[in-house]
């Protein structure tokens, strides 16, 4: 007797801690839309995945005091990583994470995953002041709902070392001929098609490229075949950043496709490289995405607040190599370092932008025609096997 | 006999207890055998046998382009994909495969001398000496052994380095399909000496007195007595050099070239937008496994182990 009413008073506060938990929660939730209208008191964690120093000590550790939300980071070494991450253990970060900064090439897959949920966009004040390019783009916003918060962005960059390829390269073709074949580098990752595509979307305009990202079968084929051509000049794909650094180092390699990010650790090694950002080129844009299932949503939007902020995107674009999507950080970058604000291409017009083709992920509707179907990703992946298999 | 019984009845409830259990036992050796047995055989069975399963049956699937959801519906798509000749699958795994062969090859030449010399010719003091070397390099991590040859095998590394200073013009094997043979060579050593070693180390000395005696030669001794009964070992080596190859995407990544992707790779790239699809390919070096550990198991492999 006595045992069966411990149990039912067992069951009974089950019950009322969920429907407390339901009713907490339901508070801070507007009622139409689910969205969040004010950010709450910190969990006091905060559980990201992130590319490498995207939430470097140098400006997070204030956060951390701020808020009381204390960073626990995952690193990703690519965005298929980054996808698994948090497609893992039922998706939606698993229960486990609660932001990532994903790229352009994996952020429409969480959404179409389900692996991230939509923000209310107007709890992160920085927003408004950011550049109009990043404020809703196609990557990370769907039907006009936000799934997340651009942070910072940079092009794809044509790398050489400046002793050994002579005259200097202006555009991408250098990568497509035989002159300097054994030497040259590319990213072993399916969204590199995207690279060749706008090649082709220039030198063969008979094909019809309009996007670079939304390739049809026969556009797909073309591309695939001028890859097939280049990788007998390939001395390898790279695929971790820091593969890049040291095939340059070590003096296998003279030329490829990276990032300011490689660049600029090269010329801190004293190794002799430049880049140049050949028009047009590609390019990716993060975006911090919130978990749908993310445990600490609180500290998630207070960090989302927080790195947006022209200070902070201004250390954050610094410390990585990149460029921050809010221009009010510029005087902040050139107090650091001067001059980097223009170095970064934070200062351009507003055409500079439209050269650059952000990465997106591929998916079967063409933005440009109705009439015919776009490849997918796994189209993609499977394309990109021809290539390195 | 009376003198138990009468500790049963008498000493402290905790001993008591433990000898009636330990009874119960012996008089049931079969449930003493089940239960030491059970929880191996079941993490063998749900782990390792289950997730196989699981892996084969999943690769029957197919998943949505969309949002990378598997989609349950029984299809052979996989498969076609993987062995139509318009798609670089085959040629993949036929590379994997050649891979797999010449590193067993090579490790199986290098291995069996100096196993040989371990274990019948070295005193114990050298035996020891050389036991340390070959698991020495074990003790460091396989990556951090991976980046070591990067830098080895570079176009300024500690090879062309030597070479220069033979007077000899530079080798580019950074990045190559043979940089990946030295490699693997080199990192899997270990598992091919000591199987033989282990084979080697128990053939009587007086089969090889025996052979002496009925007029055999070094060589001839050698051919008809020592290397039949260190076959097996050579076998049961092989099984790791050749799965431990078949089955990596790492080495291809840090020091292969734009021709050196595998299998792995191909797993990797797939297993988080098309698990299915990743499956099926894994599905390609657990085939050859199963028919090689066969073959294996036919040259008597598993009696060297």
């Amino acid at each position: 007797m006595r045992r069966i009413r411990k149990r039912q008073i067992f069951a009974v506060g089950v019950v009322v801690a969920i429907a407390t938990a339901f009713a907490v929660s339901a508070a801070t939730v507007q009622a139409g839309s689910g969205l969040p209208t004010s950010i709450g008191k910190g969990e006091g964690h905060l559980n990201v995945i992130e590319w490498d120093a995207y939430t470097d000590p140098s400006f997070a550790k204030k956060f951390e005091k701020q808020t009381g939300c204390i960073i626990h980071r995952k690193n990703a070494g690519s965005s298929q990583e980054m996808f698994a991450l948090m497609h893992a253990n039922g998706g939606g970060g698993g229960g486990q994470y609660d932001l990532v900064s994903a790229s352009g090439d994996a952020s429409l897959r969480l959404i179409y995953a389900h692996d991230v949920k939509p923000i209310n966009i107007k709890l992160i004040p920085s927003w408004k002041e950011f550049l109009p390019q990043f404020k809703s783009p196609p990557h990370n916003t769907v039907n006009g709902v936000h799934y997340g918060v651009s942070v910072q962005w940079g092009p794809n960059t044509f790398i050489y070392n400046t002793k050994k390829v002579k005259p200097a390269p202006t555009n991408w073709s250098l990568l497509y001929s035989k002159k300097y074949a054994g030497h040259i580098t590319i990213p072993n990752n399916p969204i590199q098609i995207a690279d060749a595509a706008l090649y082709l979307e220039k030198t063969k305009p008979s094909l019809g490229i309009k996007d670079p990202y939304e390739l049809t079968q026969a556009q797909l084929n073309a591309t695939v075949q001028l890859l097939k051509r280049q990788k007998p000049n390939l001395k390898r794909f790279w695929n971790y950043a820091a593969d890049e650094d040291t095939s340059f180092k070590n003096g296998d390699v003279w030329l490829g496709a990276g990032w300011p990010y490689q660049t600029l650790q090269l010329k801190a090694n004293h190794v002799p490289v430049q880049e140049i950002v050949p028009k047009p080129t590609t390019g990716w844009a993060d975006t911090w995405m919130l978990a749908s299932r993310a445990p600490h949503p609180n500290c998630a939007y207070k960090w989302m607040k927080y790195v947006t902020t022209p200070k902070v995107e201004a250390k954050q674009a610094l410390v990585f190599g990149e460029t921050p999507v809010n221009p009010k950080a510029c005087p902040y970058m050139n107090k650091i370092q001067k001059g980097s604000c223009a170095g970064y291409h934070l200062n351009e017009p507003a055409s500079y932008y439209k050269t650059i083709k952000f990465w997106k992920t591929p998916i079967p509707q063409c933005g440009w025609t109705k009439k015919q179907t776009c490849m997918d990703y796994n189209a993609w992946v499977q394309a990109w096997a021809q290539v390195t298999g | 006999m009376a003198a138990d019984a009468a500790a049963v009845e008498t000493g402290p409830p905790i001993r008591r207890a433990r000898l009636r259990l330990s009874g119960f036992f012996w008089r049931r050796p079969w449930l003493r055998a089940a239960g030491l047995l059970t929880p191996p055989l079941a993490a063998f069975l749900v782990v390792y046998v289950g997730a196989l399963g699981v892996l084969f049956i999943s690769s029957l699937w197919t998943s949505n382009s969309f949002t990378s959801e598997i989609e349950h519906t029984w299809t052979l798509a996989n498969y076609r994909t993987i062995f139509s000749t318009a798609n670089p699958y085959l040629h993949i795994a036929g590379f994997t495969l050649e891979m797999a062969a010449a590193v067993t090859l090579t490790c199986a030449v290098l291995a069996f001398p100096l196993a040989f010399f371990m274990a019948r010719v070295a005193g114990k003091r050298a035996r020891a000496l050389f036991f340390v070397m070959v698991l020495l390099p074990l003790w460091s991590s396989y990556l951090v052994r991976l980046y070591a040859w990067q830098t080895i095998l570079a176009h300024n590394g500690a090879i062309n380095w030597a070479l220069n200073g033979l007077g000899l013009p530079d080798q580019s094997l950074a990045y190559t399909n043979t940089a990946m043979w030295i490699v693997y060579t080199y990192v899997w050593l270990p598992f091919m000496v000591l199987p033989i070693y282990a084979a080697l180390e128990r053939i009587p000395d007086s089969y090889l007195e025996a052979s002496a005696d009925l007029g055999a030669r070094g060589w001839r001794t050698f051919r008809s007595v020592i290397l039949p009964l260190a076959l097996p070992g050579v076998v049961a080596g092989s099984l790791f050099t050749f799965a431990l190859t078949l089955g990596d995407y790492i080495t291809p990544i840090l020091v292969g070239g734009p021709n050196s992707q595998m299998i792995g790779n191909y797993v990797y790239e797939n297993f988080a937008t098309n698990l299915p699809f990743a499956a099926a390919l894994a599905v390609i070096p657990m085939a050859i496994m199963g028919a090689y550990l066969l073959i294996a198991r036919r040259l008597g492999a598993f009696e060297a182990l």
